[in-house]
């Protein structure tokens, strides 16, 4: 049976709620309701209500609930409604979170996950791209899954990792019905840090995430009526980096593009720029381009979120002219 | 506390290195003096030591890069460290090599960089792949025609200009080695030198080119000390030397040299350099080609530390376990291509030293022998030829036909007390 890429991360939920008592979830109307999105749809039912938490509006007390519960030994999952209002946990996670095992030794493994990115008009509060806060916050790990098969194994493996993981679904992905996948078995986990190459090409290379991945795959199968090959890379992870496939990236094709739908100043393309400037100078054959959101906040009106975001045709145009170069 | 793992110097004028494998993992415990890595100079392929023992936790330098003389190119902690990346073993930014930048014409000479627009930097200066790939060819980047933005010329199209192009050949374009095109037929093969061809390479024509060659052949009656090896070899082994014609050759030569010692001079284009010290290599052929692994002060040894240290060398040449002083200093050079067959041959001097001794086959002939009566008889003889090759600007053919000489009447006459 097929499953899209939302039923994949239900099914990561109910797998390691049923191997380990200790994982539980806890969030802003997933008991009853189900979940703003129905991720938790039945889990009261099935877990019960010491496994299924409905918490007040407050993110700061959702994840410092969290934190504590796993300090005592559990396992929680906890679901920012939407990503943009971990903002409100911010300190809970930077702060403390990132910094409980440095500081005193103790591990913290919760997992904050919910939808992140935009492409679904929902304007300012509910399309941002968060990850760079963490990103930048040594301590926490940050995966970004692009398909359904990720989103499950990944959320797995981020659950059973011993560090407070932020785990960024992408809203526009959850039902797409083109994500839908055979999801690999209950005893399958995924590897956190670990990109994976969605496409093989050896002229120009594409390096993104979370839903651009799929822009890049549509810019690429255009791109190779025209004579070009370019190579798609899932970063998955954004923390820590895959610096290995990053580099073969660089070496192979000597052209690097990065695509992202966070904003552009401050995004993960420039941490991506360094470290092949660092490490693979030599093999480059043109400079590293990027194509990402504008540096404002997000329009909520259809045409402006279009010129927002990037589109496959702002993909095909940079790739186009890196091609060229 | 960690330790640096350094790109070792490989020889005296060795300034970057090649890491063509790596024998351990991060992660890996190793010994102090365990080989963790294999490199590639342009003189010596070797396996490189731990430098203390610990925990291998960082490769900076991965396989197949090359890296300047003095690079860090891995850490080792001590045990129990953890591993620089804990997934995948990332390959951590490498310090970039030098490469000598090509001879690129400007279009408008004389006129610095920072006046010249983007589109024409793009044109002479391309890319660093681009500019890479010149440099380790010798390629001039504005022979070149461009298909990128502004007549760039890509990384395509530099590779297209060397697989169908009047062949580049060297990136030791300061010594001026001349290439000639080999156009491609059907069937061909064409494949860069490894690093120990090229540098043989380009010695061996920078030598042609530097030194005046002569030769001078002369054959010698080993029959005395053919005796000497058999009697005193069983002794030599229980010592842990090894005594073979070479180690009689080494002795005789550095007789001849301390004799003449202008044979073990330099030229350095002006003027001549007396070396102090009498370093003799011996060179070691070996598949992936030749090595001149050097015995430092030979005239310090014993026939015994000779024959140890000659059979010390080759052996860890063969291993690859030579150490940058084993090539460093030579003053004066031995090769045997007689162990080949060959009768003698014409060697070309190794740089920057002003001969070499070529030992040719030894064997039984047939020779004539004059009686005290002064008649003659044939006589069966262990005999073999070696030849002198030398600088003429430095020696006259005189001197080295005296020191040949000197040389011949030393391993006839050996002198058994100094056995």
């Amino acid at each position: 049976m097929e499953s899209t890429y939302i039923e994949a991360v239900r099914e990561a939920l109910i797998e390691e709620m049923e191997a380990d008592e200790r994982v539980f979830v806890l969030g802003e109307d997933i008991g009853v309701y189900g979940g703003a999105f129905k991720v938790t749809e039945g889990f009261l039912d099935r877990f019960g209500p010491d496994r299924v938490l409905d918490t007040p509006i407050a993110e700061g007390g959702i994840i410092g609930a969290a934190i504590g519960a796993s300090l005592m030994g559990l396992r929680p999952v906890a679901e920012m409604q939407f990503m943009d209002f971990v903002s409100c946990g911010f300190d809970q996670l930077t702060n403390f979170a990132a910094k409980c095992h440095y500081r005193w030794g103790a591990a913290v493994p919760i997992v904050v996950r919910g939808p992140g990115g935009g492409l679904v008009g929902g304007g300012p509060f509910h399309s941002q791209s968060v990850e760079m806060y963490f990103v930048n916050t040594p301590g926490l790990k940050v995966v970004a899954p692009s398909t359904a098969t990720d989103a499950k194994l990944l959320l797995k493996a981020a659950i059973r990792d011993p560090n407070p993981t932020l785990f960024i679904e992408h809203k526009a992905l959850y039902r797409a019905p083109a994500l839908r996948e055979t999801l690999p078995g209950a005893d399958a986990v995924g590897t956190i840090g670990r990109a994976a190459i969605r496409r093989e090409g050896d002229d120009l290379a594409m390096l993104s995430y979370g839903a651009m991945v799929h822009r890049c795959l549509e810019a690429a199968e255009l791109l190779e009526a025209e004579g070009v090959r370019a190579r798609v890379v899932d970063l998955r992870t954004l923390q820590p980096l895959d610096d290995a496939a990053i580099l073969d990236a660089a070496r192979t094709c000597g052209k690097v593009m990065v695509v992202h739908e966070d904003t552009r100043t401050g995004g993960i393309a420039g941490e991506i720029t360094s470290r092949i400037n660092e490490g693979a100078f030599e093999y480059l054959d043109g400079p590293i381009l990027r194509v990402t959101s504008a540096d404002t906040p997000i329009p909520y009106a259809k045409p402006l979120e279009a010129a927002f975001f990037p589109q496959v045709t702002d993909i095909l145009t940079t790739a186009r002219r890196l091609a060229a170069y | 506390m960690s330790v640096d793992v350094i790109m070792p110097q490989m020889g005296e004028s060795v300034t970057e290195g090649t890491i063509t494998r790596w024998l351990r993992a991060v992660g890996d415990e190793v010994e102090r003096d365990e080989p963790i890595f294999e490199i590639s100079t342009d003189k010596v392929d070797a396996e490189i030591p731990a430098p203390e023992a610990g925990v291998l936790i960082e490769i900076k330098v991965q396989a197949s890069e090359t890296v300047e003389v003095g690079t860090v190119v891995a850490v080792i902690g001590a045990a129990g460290d953890k591993p620089a990346a804990t997934d995948a073993p990332a390959p951590t930014p490498s310090a970039p090599p030098a490469p000598k930048p090509a001879p690129v014409a400007a279009p408008a000479p004389g006129k610095p960089r920072s006046e010249m627009t983007a589109a024409e930097l793009r044109r002479v200066r391309s890319t660093p792949v681009v500019r890479k790939i010149a440099a380790e060819h010798g390629v001039d980047i504005s022979a070149i025609a461009g298909t990128g933005t502004d007549g760039r010329v890509t990384k395509k199209d530099i590779l297209a200009y060397l697989d169908s192009a009047p062949a580049p050949a060297t990136g030791r374009v300061d010594i001026g080695v001349p290439s000639i095109p080999v156009s491609a037929r059907p069937g061909d093969k064409r494949e860069p030198m490894t690093g120990i061809r090229k540098a043989t390479s380009d010695n061996m024509i920078l030598s042609k080119q530097y030194s005046a060659h002569v030769h001078t052949c002369f054959e010698i009656d080993y029959t005395r000390v053919d005796g000497l090896r058999r009697k005193h070899k069983a002794r030599f082994a229980e010592r842990g030397g090894k005594l073979t014609f070479t180690t009689f050759l080494a002795k005789a030569v550095i007789e001849a040299l301390k004799a003449y010692p202008v044979v073990n001079a330099a030229h350095d284009g002006q003027n001549l350099v007396y070396r102090g010290h009498l370093n003799l290599g011996v060179a070691v052929a070996l598949d992936r080609g030749l090595l001149v692994p050097v015995i430092q002060d030979a005239d310090d040894l014993s026939m015994l530390g000779l024959s140890k240290r000659i059979a010390d060398l080759s052996t860890r040449a063969r291993s690859k376990k030579l150490m940058p002083q084993d090539l460093d200093g030579l003053s004066f050079s031995i090769t045997n291509p007689g162990v080949f067959g060959s009768q003698w041959g014409t060697p070309i001097i190794p740089q920057p030293t002003t001969a070499i001794l070529g030992v040719g086959t030894i064997e039984k002939r047939v020779c004539v022998h004059t009686h005290n009566d002064g008649t003659d008889a044939m006589v069966i003889r262990t005999c073999g030829y070696v030849t002198l090759g030398f600088d003429h600007r430095t020696i006259d053919g005189a001197v080295a036909d005296a020191f040949v000489g000197h040389l011949k009447n030393t391993i006839e006459t050996f002198d058994e007390s100094a056995m």
